[in-house]
């Protein structure tokens, strides 16, 4: 034994040392579950790392967290718990005093709750259909197709995205008030048709749809409309999920403010902000209010979320 | 062109007039959309740099006034400078940072198991997907002792009386900074997360073999260089976003807040815009923020373009 090891050259010894060292590691990796679900099973990637990344992970999840864990928490405290001295994170005895409160509010105001409700469900459902058709319209010819302007739309619907519409909001309102379209739901309705972001993400999903299918059907002798329709829509339905998620996030906040002026055209939000603004009382309504008004595009986005992400893969802006 | 195919005798003004007939009706089915964004996004902004040079306050007609709005906002209006350093300060910090934190975020989410993933991406982008969640900051920063920072601090005895973290100068762009960081979480993040699943595995193994030795070389030599578009489309939207700060900003600290501390741009904009009828300085203030927008994208764009290398 002695003997064996002596006559080993250098090099030899190293090549073992090698061998072993990697025996040693694909032990370590593969020897729990728990290590090759952190690992990924890549011999490049530290355990402690991973527990270290996992572990700044988890803090800053529950920071994030904090806030709407408060607000959950606030909706189901009963007033005494609301206004409780040093005030709680999580309740104590859960209620649900908050909502019947808003009901009971709501059953008295001026213009019914369900006509609020109406005008919001109005807004945020035609809006997002019809971005949704309007996009994929302008989309397909832009994604497919190389015309003359092409290039030009592209760059200016990327040239859109880069300033929010803040910018142009003054000259919205005149331009709303020169088509006396202003307290309608118009108003709100029609500038989200033409979110370029919408039209963004929907063109760059198209480009991927294989030409070799338009191509099928434009030999079947279908229009372009009916290449759309029965070819591109199925095939990107993700991207349309996402824009309906996207416009819905957008109009579901909407407040009409600037432009709806009509007690009954007011959507659910510009309520709400009459309630938030009525003092410490409301309190307990407030915070139920806010949850359900949290709780809707959440939930929303929870349901689509793998459609949203697989049209996310193609966001990108190519160069 | 014409040297190479003479048997076309068309110039290529001819040739691209041949094209749109052939394409008529591609055209027509951008038709809607376009018209839509033209009257809502392009002529609006051409509107306003029209009237960024008149006086104009919706009742009369617009009065031609040159360069005055911007004379009077550069030389004559403290409050719009504040308005502009405000805003730069809080895009310099909230955007780049709010840009790396949702891309680590991101990264680190793509290590976890698909069902812990797809729950934490919830958390994470929750704050920015509904309207106005943060207004349950004005509870956790109240001023009085009730507010769920100060009672905390109190009791640890580590202040002495409650802080007005919303109305005192000292305070408040710290907050709104801090609640800006919360939602900076956005579609940029979701793009991220996406992107950083489509990189390729195959990529990664071979990075490895050829000795890659940890996840940070990782991460810049192979992950990076392959999110370049995403890493783009992100960055326009954290700066967007982040010089578009207005509405955090009045729910916190109320409009207009103390002393202007964190009045920013926009702010601005819809004081003349919305409550003194100064529609043609309203504008003009519209325009500069729109160039300044745009200003700031490219010079972005030009940096991310070195990723990687």
């Amino acid at each position: 034994m002695k003997k064996e090891k002596v006559k080993l050259t250098k090099n030899q010894k190293k090549i073992r040392r090698i061998a072993r060292q990697a025996a040693r590691k694909e032990k370590k990796l593969h020897h729990s579950a728990f290590s090759r679900l952190i690992t990924k099973g890549r011999s490049n990637r530290s355990i402690a790392g991973s527990v270290a990344l996992l572990l700044f992970l988890f803090v800053l999840s529950l920071l994030m967290l904090f806030p709407v864990v408060f607000m959950v928490s606030n909706a189901f405290k009963p007033i005494n718990e609301l206004f409780i001295f040093p005030p709680r994170l999580f309740v104590i005895q859960p209620t649900l005093d908050n909502f019947y409160d808003l009901i009971e509010l709501l059953a008295d105001s001026l213009v019914p709750f369900s006509r609020y409700l109406f005008n919001t469900l109005l807004i945020v459902l035609t809006g997002s259909v019809g971005h949704i058709l309007l996009s994929c319209m302008a989309a397909f010819p832009l994604a497919k197709f190389r015309f003359p302007g092409c290039k030009t739309i592209n760059s200016i619907v990327l040239m859109s995205l880069m300033f929010s519409t803040a910018v142009t909001a003054v000259p919205n309102y005149v331009m709303m008030s020169y088509f006396h379209l202003v307290d309608t739901y118009w108003a709100v309705i029609l500038p989200a048709f033409s979110m370029s972001l919408g039209l963004f993400l929907m063109k760059n999903f198209m480009e991927q749809v294989p030409t070799a299918l338009i191509d099928a059907a434009s030999i079947d002798g279908a229009s372009y409309f009916g290449m759309l329709w029965r070819v591109v829509m199925p095939a990107v339905k993700p991207a349309w999920i996402t824009l309906f998620i996207v416009s819905f996030q957008s109009l579901w906040g909407a407040t009409g403010g600037n432009f709806i002026y009509t007690e009954n055209l007011k959507p659910l939000p510009a309520m709400l902000n009459q309630l938030t603004g009525s003092g410490v009382a409301r309190t307990g309504v407030v915070a139920a209010t806010s949850l359900l008004m949290f709780i809707v595009p959440v939930v929303l986005f929870m349901i689509s979320q793998s459609n949203v992400l697989e049209t996310m893969a193609t966001s990108g802006i190519k160069e | 062109m014409q040297k190479t195919c003479p048997a076309r005798a068309e110039t290529r003004f001819g040739y691209g007039v041949k094209q749109a007939k052939k394409y008529r009706q591609l055209y027509w089915m951008m038709a809607p959309f376009m018209l839509c964004f033209a009257v809502f996004t392009i002529v609006p902004v051409l509107v306003s740099i029209f009237f960024s040079f008149t006086r104009f306050n919706v009742l009369q007609p617009p009065v031609f006034i040159g360069l005055d709005n911007y004379a009077r906002l550069f030389l004559d209006d403290p409050i719009f400078l504040k308005a502009v350093k405000n805003t730069l300060l809080l895009a310099v910090i909230t955007g780049p940072f709010g840009y790396i934190f949702s891309f680590l975020m991101a990264w680190m989410l793509c290590e976890l198991p698909p069902k812990l993933r797809a729950f934490l991406t919830v958390v994470f982008y929750a704050p920015s997907i509904s309207g106005n969640a943060y207004v349950i900051f004005t509870q956790l920063f109240s001023g009085d002792a009730y507010g769920f920072i100060n009672s905390r601090l109190l009791n640890l005895g580590l202040i002495s009386e409650p802080i007005l973290w919303l109305r005192d100068e000292k305070y408040m762009m710290l907050i709104v900074i801090l609640v800006s960081l919360w939602m900076s979480l956005g579609v940029g993040f979701l793009s991220f997360i996406a992107g950083l699943q489509g990189v390729e595995k195959a990529q990664y193994e071979a990075a490895e073999v050829d000795g890659v030795k940890n996840r940070w070389q990782e991460l810049w030599y192979i992950t990076l260089p392959n999110m370049i578009p995403q890493l783009l489309f992100g960055a326009v939207m954290s700066v967007t976003n982040s010089l578009a700060v207005a509405d955090v900003t009045v729910a916190l600290n109320g409009f207009p807040s103390t002393n202007y501390a964190t009045h920013t741009i926009i702010n601005h904009l819809n004081d003349y815009g919305i409550i003194r009828l100064e529609m043609g300085y309203a504008c003009a203030i519209a325009v500069l923020l729109f160039f300044l927008m745009l200003f700031i994208n490219k010079a972005v764009q030009r940096m991310l373009g070195k990723v990687g290398t």
